[in-house]
């Protein structure tokens, strides 16, 4: 499998601070899941690939460019209705007004919320705010799609909707790359395992190889402790 | 105390009489201010919202020069524009020099950095909460400022009550442009500055009192529309 993503020496200073600190990566799998302590530079990792951060240095390769779409941890809703915040995403990317409806009420079926399409997004549940945010990556049928820990504030049931509409976005052909504290969650939904700690790959791994057998004592450590 | 009542009893009289004289004074001040009050809106909050999430050299200075003209002394604002408008200035050959026109144009002055700065506050706060969802999805800066007063439209009521609040109350700008000529160009604030100063009580009065009626009842209804707001949209 070749990768789709090559990251050659990246770094980003904040401060003084070394929050990325001479990253080098492939990413070949199609769902990879990022795990790390709190403050190891997850989140910054991801928004520098999705382009929200500028490197210090470093640099990015693509062998072929990917649309790109990212969830975030807390769902950000316009005062409008679930399905105009779908519906939003879709106009900026210069689709007619009838096709951009057709593909916001198909995904908002998808995530199972067409019966609450014209209710005000924000008094929506969160877990449902999370599956409108969902609903408006999915629809512009990303080939990466990014999420930075999309079930952090949500409760048991509405991370388990969460999860189950990922995995249909990755059936659906797009490639995953995500962050989560909950290791189950990454069992369930990764190939592959990048841990960082304090900005550096530590150790980059399949699953199932990481979770059984992790080469590093920090990834050792950092699996005993968030093993309840 | 019979000075003091006497006045007052006047006053009602005025009011409760829908008196010709005193309804067109009103009629006329809320036309000016409300008139000034959305031209300020008009030109102040995309100036807000640009100077809250553009990126331009200036930027800075722009702000602290906006929120400086918030507290823009009305009388200096007439003065300007008096000499904007007087027949030598510049705007002189379209003689619109104590008409209700140049009151608009003055109270649209003084309002529009308030309406401005408020504005910028409101979508700053705003663009904190929503500038990577919107740059994720892949929103210009200018898009973004226009998704964002629109988002912001309830608390952006605020920004042009405050504005309105400020048009309605002054009396320095239009003394000075509109020249206070009865029946044209005589609005509540200058009405009562020369009826105290004439001595006619009642009529400053009764005006005073309905200036605060409608500041009250515009505040209050602008809170209803922002609790409303609250429960339907979040």
């Amino acid at each position: 499998m070749s990768a789709w993503l090559a990251v050659e020496g990246l770094g980003l200073t904040e401060g003084g601070t070394r929050i990325i600190d001479d990253v080098s990566l492939h990413l070949a799998a199609q769902r990879t899941v990022v795990l790390g302590p709190n403050g190891a530079g997850k989140s910054t990792l991801l928004r520098l690939i999705h382009g929200l951060l500028h490197p210090s240095v470093g640099e990015l390769h693509w062998p072929q460019a990917l649309t790109q779409a990212m969830v975030f941890q807390r769902p950000v809703m316009l005062r409008t209705t679930a399905l105009a915040n779908v519906i939003y995403g879709l106009k900026l990317k210069c689709y007619t007004a009838t096709e951009c409806d057709r593909r916001a009420r198909q995904a908002l079926a998808r995530v199972g919320l067409e019966a609450l399409a014209k209710r005000p997004a924000r008094l929506l549940s969160g877990g449902e705010q999370q599956r409108v945010a969902l609903a408006r990556a999915w629809a512009l049928e990303p080939e990466l799609l990014i999420l930075d820990e999309p079930t952090a504030s949500l409760d048991p049931a509405s991370s388990r909707e969460v999860e189950r509409i990922i995995g249909d976005i990755a059936a659906a052909g797009a490639r995953i790359l995500m962050t989560t504290h909950n290791l189950g969650q990454a069992r369930r939904l990764a190939q592959e395992i990048v841990f960082i700690d304090s900005g550096r790959i530590a150790e980059q791994a399949p699953v199932a190889e990481f979770f059984h057998a992790p080469r590093t004592d920090a990834a050792k450590r950092f699996l005993e402790d968030e093993t309840p | 105390m019979h000075e003091f009542n006497e006045p007052l009893v006047t006053a009602w009289q005025l009011v409760a009489g829908a008196d010709a004289h005193l309804a067109g004074i009103v009629f006329l001040s809320l036309s000016i201010s409300l008139t000034a009050t959305l031209i300020a809106c008009v030109l102040g909050m995309p100036i807000g919202a640009l100077l809250a999430v553009g990126r331009f050299p200036g930027r800075r200075v722009l702000i602290v020069l906006f929120n400086g003209l918030m507290g823009l002394p009305p009388v200096v604002v007439g003065l300007l524009v008096y000499l904007l408008l007087s027949r030598a200035g510049p705007l002189g050959q379209f003689g619109l020099l104590f008409s209700p026109t140049a009151m608009v144009i003055a109270q649209a002055v003084l309002v529009t950095p308030i309406v401005a700065a408020l504005t910028r506050q409101v979508i700053a706060d705003e663009w904190k909460e929503y500038r990577e969802q919107l740059r994720s999805l892949g929103a210009s800066r200018s898009r973004a400022a226009a998704t964002l007063l629109w988002d912001g439209r309830f608390s952006l009521s605020t920004a042009a009550l405050a504005g309105f609040g400020r048009a309605i109350a002054e009396v320095g700008a239009v003394m000075i442009v509109g020249g206070n000529i009865d029946g044209v160009t005589r609005v509540m604030t200058t009405t009562i500055a020369l009826e105290t100063s004439k001595g006619d009580l009642p009529l400053a009065l009764a005006l005073g009192a309905i200036l605060i009626a409608v500041v009250l009842s515009i505040n209050a209804a602008a809170y209803a529309l922002r609790g409303w707001a609250e429960r339907h949209w979040g």
